[in-house]
This record gives C-alpha cells, structure tokens and sequence, in this order.
C-alpha cells in the first residue's frame, strides 16, 4: 500500500511508530509536539495498543521502561524542557539495554524558553544528557517523509541495537505540512527478545538491572556497552549531500537549519558560486568520514545551526585542520530566512577570496 | 529425618546480605511464601527499590527490573499496561514511594493500576547510612537531623497510605507491623489479600509494612522490637484502611 498524503510532521511520526508495531505510547503534553499524543490517544485503540498520559515526563518515560521490559515497541516524545525530565531514565534504558524511541521537537531554550523551532539540544542529545558513560543513536530528519521514513527506522535500529533511539526534530519539522508517502516498514531481520520480562515460564528469572556494585563488573559492562557503540559508529553514520562535488563552499546544517540553507546555496548557485550543503542525518554517530572526503575538495566550511554552536564541535573533531570552519547561528527559536544564509555565503566567499 | 521447614520454591539459596534483625529478610519471605503458594512464580514480575532492598534479585528466582528511585510505580503501569496477564509488584521503601517517587505512586495509585505496592516502612534511609526520611518520626534522630526531627525544621511524618486510601482508585489499603510473630502472619494476610485483589483486577493495592531498622535506629534488634510496637505503630496506626471488596460484598 502506497498512497501521498498531506501531512504534519507530528503526524507522520505518530502514524510512522504505529505501522512500525508500536503499541505502547506514553507522554505528556507540551507544545510544539502536541499533536503525537493527541494523534496516538485517537489511534492506539483502533490497533489494540496503549496510549497513557503520564502524570509527568518522568513517569511517562518510565512507564516506557516497564512497557520495554515487557517486549513491546514503545514511543514516547517531548519537547526540550520534557526531554530534560527524561534523562534520568534514558541512562537506565541504555545501560540495561532496552530499546525505545523517544522523540525532541525541540523549541528555544534554556529554561522555559519559547514554542518556536530551535536546535539547542545538540549537546544534550549527543553527549547523553543523562548521567553515565553511555550514547544513544541521534537521528535529525529534514523533511516531512524522512521524519516518517527515520521513525520506522528508529524502532528498527533500537530493537536491533537494544538502545534508546532519540529523534531530534524541531517546532518547524512538527508543524510543518508535506505530502508524503505512506508506506509499510520494510522487513528488517532483527535479533530474538531474549531478554523480556514475561514471567519466568519454564526458566529462571531474569533480571534487568545497572547496580553493579563492583566497580570490576560495572568497568566491564560500561567496555561492553562501547564495544556496542563502536559496532554503531561503523554501521548508523547517515548524511546527505547536494552539491557538494565541485563546492568550494560547503554549509553544514542539519534538520530544519539544513532546509533553509538549501533554499540559500540554490540562490547562490544561481548567482554562480560554487556552493553545496553537507546534512548529518545522523548527529550520534555523527557522519565523520563522510565529512571528511567533502573536506578534502572543499575550500571552507560554513556551519550553520539555529543555536550558538554544538554541531561545529563534531564537524572540528571530524575534520581537524584541514579545513577552514566558519560559524553562523541565530539561537532563541528565531527562524533564519535563505537570504540572510545567502548574503553570509557571498560575503565569505569574497573575503576568504575563494 | 523429615523436612518440616525450607526455603520457598521461588527463592534462591543466598543467605540474605541484610543486618541482624532487619525487616527486609521477614517481607522477603512472606513474599516468597505467597508466590509459592498462590502459584505466581511464572507469571509474576517485581520492580525492587533503590535502596537496601535493591538487591532483591540476588534472592527471588523470578523476573524482575530495576527502576530509578522512586519511579517503581511508573514502570510497574508500564509493564501491566503492556502485557495485562502479568501480576506486577513494587517493593519500596519510605523514601522511594513517599518523597522521591510521591508523585508517581498516587497517580498509578489513582489511576487504579491493577499492581500491588509493597512499602516498607522503618523510618529511616537504610542504604545511604540513616538520613532523615518522610515517615521519620518527630524527635527522632538521624544523620540529617541529628538534633531530631522537628516539626517546625523538617515538618511532620508523611502517611502516604492514609493519602492513598483517600484515592478512588485504590481498591485495598493496609497497613502493618513485623513487631510479633502474630503481626508477621496478620502482614502476610495484607500481601495475599492485595495480590488478590490485583488477580480480581479490582484496583490499586498497597501493603505498608512498619519494618525495623536495628542499625540506623542505633538500637538492639530487641529494643527495635519494641521501638516498633510502642512508637512506630502509635505514629502509623497498623490496619486496614481501605477496602472496597468488603463494600461490595455488602
């Protein structure tokens, strides 16, 4: 079945999850990603699958521990503050290898901040904003089909991985409209659930656990989790690039800072700079060798995110020296036009001489 | 010779890591002996506490996961929501279901989840050394209020139960005490009723279980005894507080 619909982004997450065999949901609202549960309060019982609202954002992803425990596929999702009140699980549901996706439509922080469309939770999504050696799989869709395409592939990656999977969109991927193709989840062959918890039938109890009291043992599991990560970092890198053969300019944007540089880089292409734009899909692992043959043929690179500055930490740390980093940011939910990106490109194009 | 008396079933041979006179090791195998005898060995999943009894799993041979502190309630909703045919217990102690985890514990409670709670109440923070908790009684001492607690500093001890008992979907409310042996079998009667009425799918059950803690009351186990029946159950009234079956039977 395959069929284009016009569609919001929330939607397409929520309506993505359930045809990727999601069956639990919780969550609580705040805004701009109101629309999931109210999508999924509608939606859950027409497929025989649970929708709760939580009494916090705490309870909610902890309700999705015990919901993972049990085997089923389970979402929950939020918006920065929410996410915050997250982390404290998500330090459990790695270390205790379960797998679930939540999902960050992040808005303009810190603190209260604003419900407009904002990328300051890079760090905390990649650098793992719980506590604890751990990482977790970052996917930053860039469109309102890949926002539903990458949700499939979400559950996908943390049932095979036995992680939390976070997407991190933002207020304008959530509200944004697309047609879009609705589609099956592909099959994908994924390991046996020899871990869930559903009443020692036949067999001793099992036990999913992180005290471990023994610093021998907890070293032990924390070198196990990396070699996990490390299995991660060769298999998940995804990025995509346009343009970028004979760039002599390349932004690197991610989300929806990558959507307003494309409009950008059309212009200046048409104005004849040789200009392309490389999008991390991926933000952990990031796409490091990928960045790294485009710095090889490019001149100068622009980062451009809508915050003041994280991407560019893993864009320096994949390419080193090689190339030249220039940054251009607007933080606080202000949602920067191509032009303003445009008039940043032509003038470091005339003073770096490129 | 005939055996007479043994382990439950349902319980691995490890000597119990807790200190003499302790309350854990007496609810662990009550506990234990109610999953033998109710036969819910199979079909049965425990959230354990953080806190002295997070080591649970090293004596139950049956499913359990860990949740953070004070979010055994939240989790526990999430497994029962996600597979029904489970039976779902917390164990808890004061400070993880009445400070750290209030929130979540009178919602699952007023949601009337279909698990049971079991809270163990011994005044104190265990594990961490004997810090103040919610239930501390007035006066009494602690590394934290080590003048003892006053109402006016630290407020007053916190009856979750009685909050809890006041919530609609709560469906069996109890409280006991481990201070004789006929409170010890008058508690097991608590468990059973409330891992019943979770069978029945009837509501939310919980069982506070006024537990002795020797070492961080700085007392004999005797004397904790004692401690326990003439000032732990003066403060938190032993009972039931709450119990819709009997209502409806009438």
């Amino acid at each position: 079945m395959s069929d284009k619909v016009l569609m919001k982004g929330t939607d397409a997450i929520a309506e993505a999850a359930i045809r990727a065999g999601c069956r639990c949901y919780f969550g609580y609202p705040i805004t701009p990603q109101n629309e999931i549960p109210e999508y999924m309060a509608r939606r859950m019982p027409e497929v025989g699958g649970v929708f709760l609202q939580g009494e916090s954002e705490i309870a909610s992803i902890n309700m999705v521990h015990g919901a993972v425990a049990a085997g089923v596929r389970t979402m929950t999702s939020s918006s920065s503050p929410g996410i915050s009140l997250k982390q404290e699980c998500l330090s459990f549901l790695a270390t205790q290898e379960l797998p679930a996706v939540i999902v960050n439509i992040m808005r303009g922080g810190p603190g209260l901040g604003n419900i407009a469309p904002n990328q300051g939770d890079y760090y905390q999504a990649t650098r793992g904003g719980g506590h604890g050696d751990y990482r977790m799989p970052v996917i930053a869709p860039g469109s309102i089909q890949e926002l539903y395409d990458l949700t499939m592939d979400a559950f996908d990656i943390a049932d095979k991985f036995r992680s939390p999977v976070l997407i991190l969109g933002d207020g304008m991927m959530g509200q944004m409209m697309e047609p879009i193709v609705i589609h099956e989840k592909p099959e994908v062959e994924l390991p046996e659930k020899d871990y869930i918890l559903d009443g020692a039938r036949g067999r001793h109890g099992r036990v999913l656990k992180s005290l471990i009291l023994n610093a021998r043992g907890m070293e032990e599991q924390n070198w196990k989790l990396k070699r996990k990560y490390d299995l991660m970092r060769q298999e998940l890198p995804r990025c995509e690039e346009y343009m970028t053969d004979d760039a002599k300019l390349v932004v690197v944007a991610y989300g929806t800072a990558a959507r307003i540089a494309k409009g950008a880089v059309k212009r200046a292409r048409a104005g004849g700079l040789q200009v392309g734009i490389f999008r991390p899909v991926t933000l952990w692992p990031f796409p490091d060798s990928a960045l790294l043959e485009v710095a090889k043929k490019a001149k100068l690179f622009l980062v451009f995110e809508m915050s003041t500055g994280q991407m560019i930490d893993d864009v320096k740390l994949a390419v080193g020296n090689r190339i030249e980093c220039e940054f251009y940011g607007r933080p606080g939910g202000v949602i920067p036009q191509p032009k303003e990106i445009e008039r940043i490109i032509e003038r470091l194009w005339l003073q770096k001489e490129l | 010779m005939e055996k007479i008396f043994s382990r439950p079933a349902c319980m691995k041979p490890a000597p119990f890591h807790y200190c003499p006179g302790c309350g854990h090791s007496i609810i662990h195998r009550l506990i234990g002996e109610l999953i033998d005898e109710m036969n819910l060995r199979e079909n049965i999943v425990c959230v354990p506490p953080c806190g002295c009894a997070v080591l649970a799993y090293d004596y139950f041979d049956i499913d359990m996961v860990e949740a953070a502190h004070g979010r055994g309630c939240a989790v526990a909703t999430g497994l029962k929501r996600a597979n029904p045919s489970l039976m779902v217990f917390t164990y808890q102690g004061d400070g993880d279901i009445s400070a750290i985890g209030t929130a979540e514990t009178l919602h699952a409670a007023n949601r009337g989840e279909l698990i049971t709670s079991i809270f163990v109440n011994n005044a104190v923070y265990g594990m961490t050394g004997g810090q103040m908790a919610p239930t501390t009684i007035l006066g009494q001492k602690t590394t934290t209020s080590p003048a003892g607690r006053s109402a006016r500093v630290e407020g007053y001890p916190l009856k979750i139960t009685e909050l809890i008992a006041q919530l609609d979907g709560a469906a069996y409310v109890a409280r006991n005490s481990l201070a004789t042996p006929a409170k010890v079998n008058a508690t097991k009667k608590s468990i059973k009723k409330a891992l019943e009425i979770q069978q029945q799918g009837i509501g939310f059950s919980l069982v506070e279980i006024l537990s002795p803690c020797p070492t961080n009351w700085k007392v004999n186990a005797l004397e904790a005894f004692k401690y326990l029946e003439d000032v732990m159950e003066k403060e938190f009234n032993p009972g039931v507080l709450k119990d819709i079956t009997k209502s409806r039977k009438a």
